[in-house]
């Protein structure tokens, strides 16, 4: 019934919605319709981010000061921030890799094939497995107590831990974070390794080219805007993880995200009220940078994905 | 003579320059890094079976005892606490997120473009840097809602828009919903019963998907409802590992497990079949 009716009640209406002066109160009353999400997103989306990105400039009587923002270059800090940086570098590019090199194993199995559906579904899932959880997992695995710690104690006589516990520390992160980068790397990377033509290795055969000369000339100028756009999101994605952390490293602040908890939690951090707001200002800028160069990497990478 | 030369080389070429690695390098690559990723998993659950004496389902069971009753009952809590906000979190993306969608599609189309920037602003703002501006907000809605766990759900509803968002994007492409709201409309159907009887049925896997995702999101939550002193699941997970961490991995364990489940029927909905009048 509703198939057969379209047709002519598209026309009907087309032209009744055309006819004269109605244009504004037509306009209007769905209008309205907007208010309640539109004022939904201004209280809870949008006054919150303008907070975050402005609180730095202002001390707890309200008045405008430069001080916190100044604390941005403190030494501390700026360890926080070097930090944070290092660790999403590091995570970011062993992701990426590792990432790349999964899609690229993936490649010698069909597309339709129940083994690629089955990655991409874990994937999908590790990917979003981040928080405390994660945490917990690695607490299990290479804790003091965790399995491998004493699986490799007492059948290989090696010691994971010969001196600090450095799963609590800032290193402690990279194997957690890799837990959900990878995966994340492999449901970027993949639909661009696979858009790759075969008509392309088999141009570049009939003129003579060699494998190393398809991958030189072709395979990885290709992708290249896809695996830096994956890289970048990883980067972010580090960049701006905090639950794991935060269950892993109870002490200290070492990386942005947990000196914003500490900012946070204590009323003064350096001797400064807001200084929360001056990091979340921080991470926000950096964050948007890192998204810019993202949706600008994306645009090139979509011309090849036709 | 050269062109059988030729002939030859170009089919030895195109037979070793197949894109795809060697199945035996392949394989092995896919075998090591899929047993790195079952270890922990595998240890979590190697964990959670530990007892004084060797290996058994004591935590398992002591979850369910009437006398760990008392200390549990946090968690417990935090669970239902999650839940609720889960809810609350649907409730938004089905009553709010889903007709402005709609409207702005149908009525509004220069809108759609703020509609999607407006949707992937929580992913680009990292939410512990979020929470520093939802701190004030929170502190002065709560003096007007007078509900922690219906505040936090509201701000838990802006998380989980981005992907809220996608879903419900992607089934609402899949229909010529202007074509179908005109043909009730014309027959006489009003607007909320447009809504009901044919675009909530014809979306549904998308609103499904949606729901899912968010439930998903929402029971990870941490940063947020930690800084603001609420206990969600996350919360009481931590603070329970403390005193008890076997409780903490189990509950780890089947929070993964639920959310594994919730996204494979994601997958498996949201290939959309061409079939649109199934209804």
């Amino acid at each position: 019934m509703t198939q057969t009716g379209s047709a002519p009640v598209r026309r009907l209406s087309r032209t009744s919605g055309g006819a004269g002066g109605w244009g504004s109160a037509q306009r209007l009353i769905p209008g309205l319709g907007l208010v309640p999400f539109a004022l939904y997103v201004l209280i809870f989306l949008l006054i919150p981010t303008v907070l975050a990105l402005t609180t730095g400039f202002f001390n707890r009587s309200g008045a405008f000061t430069w001080d916190n923002i100044a604390a941005l270059v403190d030494p501390t800090v700026l360890k926080t921030f070097g930090n944070s940086l290092w660790i999403s570098l590091l995570t970011a590019a062993l992701g990426a890799l590792v990432g790349a090199i999964v899609c690229y194993a993936l490649l010698s199995f069909s597309p339709t094939s129940r083994l690629r559906a089955s990655v991409e579904a874990v994937s999908s899932v590790l990917a979003q497995f981040g928080g405390v959880m994660l945490a917990f997992a690695f607490i299990a695995t290479i804790g003091v107590q965790g399995l491998l710690t004493v699986l490799l104690k007492d059948v290989f006589g090696v010691a994971l831990y010969p001196g600090e516990i450095w799963l609590y520390q800032m290193p402690g992160l990279i194997l957690p974070y890799l837990y959900f980068q990878i995966p994340l790397m492999v449901l970027t990377f993949m639909p661009a390794l696979s858009g790759l033509k075969p008509a392309w290795t088999e141009a570049n055969a009939t003129l003579g080219g060699s494998s190393w000369t398809f991958w030189r000339r072709v395979g990885i100028p290709v992708l290249a805007p896809a695996f830096a756009g994956g890289f970048l999101l990883l980067f972010a994605n580090s960049f701006s993880a905090y639950a794991t952390a935060a269950a892993l490293i109870s002490q200290g602040s070492q990386i942005v995200p947990l000196q914003i908890r500490t900012a946070l939690i204590s009323e003064t951090v350096l001797g400064r009220e807001n200084l929360a707001g001056a990091l979340a200002l921080g991470m926000i800028v950096i964050m948007i940078v890192l998204m810019l160069a993202y949706s600008a990497l994306q645009a090139r990478t979509a011309r090849w994905q036709k | 003579m050269s062109t059988v030369k030729t002939l030859g080389s170009a089919r030895r070429v195109r037979a070793s320059h197949s894109l795809a690695p060697r199945r035996p390098f392949a394989t092995t690559v896919l075998v090591v890094i899929g047993l790195l990723f079952a270890l922990p998993l595998i240890a979590m659950v190697e964990f959670s079976l530990r007892t004084t004496t060797g290996h058994g389902l004591e935590h398992w069971t002591g979850l369910f005892d009437p006398a760990n009753e008392f200390r549990y009952r946090p968690l417990f809590g935090g669970l239902v606490e999650s839940l609720t906000l889960a809810l609350i979190a649907i409730a938004i993306v089905i009553l709010m997120l889903l007709p402005t969608t709609l409207l702005v599609r149908l009525r509004f189309p220069k809108l759609v473009r703020v509609l999607e920037f407006i949707t992937v602003i929580p992913i680009a703002i990292p939410a512990i840097a979020l929470v520093v501006g939802l701190a004030p907000v929170f502190g002065a809605s709560i003096r007007i809602i007078n509900s922690g766990t219906v505040v936090l759900g509201l701000i838990y509803g802006i998380l989980v828009l981005p992907f809220a968002a996608r879903a419900l994007d992607a089934s609402i492409r899949a229909v010529d919903v202007p074509t179908l709201v005109e043909a009730a409309r014309s027959l006489g159907a009003s607007w909320p019963r447009v809504f009901v009887r044919i675009l909530l049925p014809v979306l549904r896997r998308g609103i499904v998907a949606a729901s899912f995702i968010s439930i998903a999101v929402v029971l990870g939550e941490y940063t947020i409802a930690s800084l603001l002193n609420r206990q969600n699941l996350q919360v009481a997970i931590v603070s329970i590992s403390r005193s008890d961490p076997y409780v903490a991995v189990i509950f780890s364990l089947l929070a993964l497990a639920f959310v594994t489940v919730l996204l494979a029927v994601i997958g498996r909905i949201a290939t959309p079949k061409r079939k649109v009048f199934d209804v």
